[in-house]
């Protein structure tokens, strides 16, 4: 089922009396397309939340318009929509069993729909042999573990046959370890239910790892949409450069001149396009290869080897995060002057424009 | 040796509880089977339950006993209800409930004998005027009723108005916190699944606050078998004439009431209101625990 968000606006008055009301999810208009599993991203309290209760009903929108492939449901109360929801907190029902946790949406279907107890057990069972808890069906919440827990609140948000499945930072409660487990698991599942599924999360790795396309959000207005690795190698702004990749992408004042990118005083690299002017330079951590001829100089500070990185922790005068890192492929053995030289990767090089922060568009020139 | 350290620390309150709790407990036990027992020269006749006899037939703790029952058996489930629909009707308007809950409050902080003397104001019929409640019958076309001083039901009306008054606020404050401590993500969960509301009242809400329900109903139960305050606020302290004493306050009359310096039987009356309350708070907790699992 396409999800169509058509100049959706959600507004509310603020909870602290006498401020401005806060626009929370303002004018979007973006198609997630069938059978998609979509990672809604972007810091906390940017709207997040609040698109996904829109999607889902439990928010009704300011202005704008949602559609379920050809039907408005813009107006339509959550159950008419055909949703399923997870919780960050799992908000499975304490005093009920897991087999009547996933029970329960389909005691409440009336009608023609009814089902009869057989086919109940036989959803049920379905349910949970797709998110592979069959074991727990008749433990208590508390005598599971959070991804147990969790597995079970995908169930009950499966077993109706959703049109759409929906996931608030589904993971965020959960370790370290588990997280990976679940969220591979997450995946699967899409794949196999082939259900669209918008998968709210803060974390840009999660996003980035399973979605099959990645929305950025800040401050309740859209940054960009794509598949993860295009919005990656090609960020609209420098919010959305920064917000994706771990570590985070390198920023330098710099600026435009003569035909090439200059950070201080060193000519890092030879472009045509731009016109001269002060920018932001941004270079990913994987953009530098040590080359002693190198156009490019940084302070060594410290050489920190973290499983098969190693990653070069420096400084620069012009840097304008706190610290400079850059992952090289060398052996730890290998010495290296304070002062090192990078030959930079053109696509790993970002830049900004000082205002807008908007992304600069260049060509490489070929140096002679 | 390292066991004796606890118990050191643990000995002043021992110690304190033992002399102000334990051995009076013990003392009522004693007396209660103590025949003739006299408290001028602390002489008694012989051990018996003679106490218990005279007591189980004596026709004012017959009555008190049955008044008792009566006011536990109609105030604990109508308060506890009562305060469920209020604390419901609070957790709806999020924006009035603070101020909603300290109006509801007051008569909590406000002393029994106050509110007593204002419920006499409401009901009482003197020779000068009728009381409110009675100006508000006859205004609807009905007969005044003397409900201070007339018929057994309607006194026993006042009273069990009156208790559930009393207890009212603080179990609506109990539920209207145990309300809002409930998961919002709960409803939120049930409402996608089109869960009707009666449905998400019965299969949620009251599942989820029926630890502090039960709780309430204990402590209600118990609070209300030892009522005796009331009463005299409404009725003054000559409860038997009245026709409206309880337990506790026929406990009271043997030990200080006209006359009294009846220990014995005030002892036997209390500790068969101990074997009641004892039982009914064993029958209470057995089903709260039974509904857990
Ligand atoms: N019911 C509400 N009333 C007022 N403000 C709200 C409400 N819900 C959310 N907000 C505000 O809207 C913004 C976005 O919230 P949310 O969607 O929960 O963000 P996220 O899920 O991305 O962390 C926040 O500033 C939040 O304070
Ligand atoms: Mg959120």
């Amino acid at each position: 089922m396409k999800i169509v968000l058509d100049h959706l606006t959600k507004r509310f008055s603020n909870r602290t009396k006498g401020l401005d009301d806060i626009i929370a999810v303002n004018d979007f208009n973006f198609e997630i397309p069938d059978g998609k599993l979509i990672g809604l991203l972007g810091p906390s309290g940017c709207g997040k939340s609040t698109t996904l209760n829109l999607i889902s009903g439990l928010e009704k929108a300011t202005s704008g318009k949602i559609w379920f492939g050809d039907d408005d449901v813009t107006d339509l109360p959550p159950e008419n929509r055909g949703v399923g929801l997870v919780f960050q907190s799992y908000a499975l029902y304490p005093h009920l069993t897991a087999r009547q946790n996933i029970m329960f949406p389909l005691q409440n279907l009336k009608g023609k729909d009814k089902l009869t107890k057989e086919q109940m057990n036989e959803k049920v069972l379905e349910a949970a042999h797709l998110v592979q808890i069959e074991r727990y069906l008749d433990s208590k919440p508390n005598q599971m573990s959070g991804g147990q827990q969790q597995r079970v609140a995908i169930a009950r948000a499966l077993v109706k046959l959703p049109r759409v499945l929906l996931l608030d930072e589904p993971l965020s409660n959960l370790d370290a370890r588990l997280r990976l487990a679940t969220r591979e698991e997450i995946r699967r599942i899409q794949q196999e239910t082939k259900l669209t599924t918008v998968f709210v999360t803060h974390d840009q790795e999660e996003a980035m790892s399973i979605s099959d396309m990645i929305v950025v959000m800040k401050d309740g207005i859209m940054q960009q949409i794509g598949r993860p690795q295009d919005v990656y190698d090609h960020p609209v702004n420098l919010f959305v450069a920064k917000f994706l990749g771990n570590p985070p992408i390198n920023v330098f004042d710099g600026k435009i001149e003569n035909g090439a990118i200059v950070i201080g005083n060193e000519r890092i690299l030879e472009i045509e396009g731009p016109e001269d002017q002060e920018v932001y330079v941004g270079i990913r951590p994987e953009g530098f290869i040590v080359d002693e001829s190198g156009p490019f100089h940084v302070n060594k500070k410290q050489i920190e080897i973290m499983g098969r990185d190693t990653s070069i922790v420096a400084t620069h005068p012009n840097m304008i995060s706190e610290s400079i890192r850059i992952i090289v492929t060398l052996d730890s053995r290998d010495e290296l002057p304070s002062t090192v030289g990078f030959r930079l990767k053109p696509g790993k090089v970002e830049i900004f424009a000082k205002d807008t922060e908007n992304n600069i568009e260049y060509s490489v020139r070929e140096s002679v | 040796m390292k066991k004796i350290k606890p118990w050191l620390y643990l000995a002043p309150a021992i110690l304190f509880l033992g002399f102000f709790m334990v051995y009076p407990l013990i003392d009522v036990f004693i007396y209660s089977f103590e025949e003739g027992y006299n408290s001028a020269s602390q002489t008694f006749r012989g051990i018996g339950l003679y106490n218990y006899m005279y007591v189980l037939r004596d026709p004012y703790f017959i009555q008190a006993l049955k008044n008792t029952f009566i006011l536990v058996i109609i105030t604990v489930p109508l308060s506890t209800g009562i305060a469920l629909l209020i604390a419901l009707g609070l957790n709806s308007i999020p924006k009035l409930k603070d101020l909603f809950q300290t109006i509801f409050f007051l008569p909590y902080v406000t002393n029994t004998l106050a509110v007593g003397l204002v419920f006499m104001i409401l009901f009482k019929k003197t020779a000068y005027s009728e009381g409110l409640v009675n100006m508000l019958i006859t205004g609807l076309g009905g007969s005044a009723i003397d409900f201070m001083d007339g018929p057994y039901w309607a006194k026993m009306f006042v009273l069990c108005f009156y208790t559930v008054w009393i207890v009212l606020p603080f179990k609506i404050l109990i539920l209207t916190s145990a309300l809002a401590s409930v998961d919002e993500n709960l409803y939120k969960a049930a409402k996608i699944d089109g869960t009707s509301r009666f449905r998400i009242f019965t299969r949620i809400t009251i599942p989820m606050i029926s630890p502090m329900i039960f709780y309430l109903i204990i402590t209600g139960f118990i609070g209300a078998f030892k009522a005796y305050s009331d009463a005299v606020a409404l009725f003054g302290t000559d409860l038997n004439a009245a026709g409206m004493n309880t337990i506790v306050g026929y406990i009271y009359d043997m030990l200080y009431g006209n006359g009294g310096g009846y220990p014995s039987y005030a002892s036997s009356a209390a500790l068969i209101l101990f074997a009641v309350v004892l039982t009914i708070t064993c029958i209470n907790l057995t089903i709260s625990n039974s509904g857990k699992d």
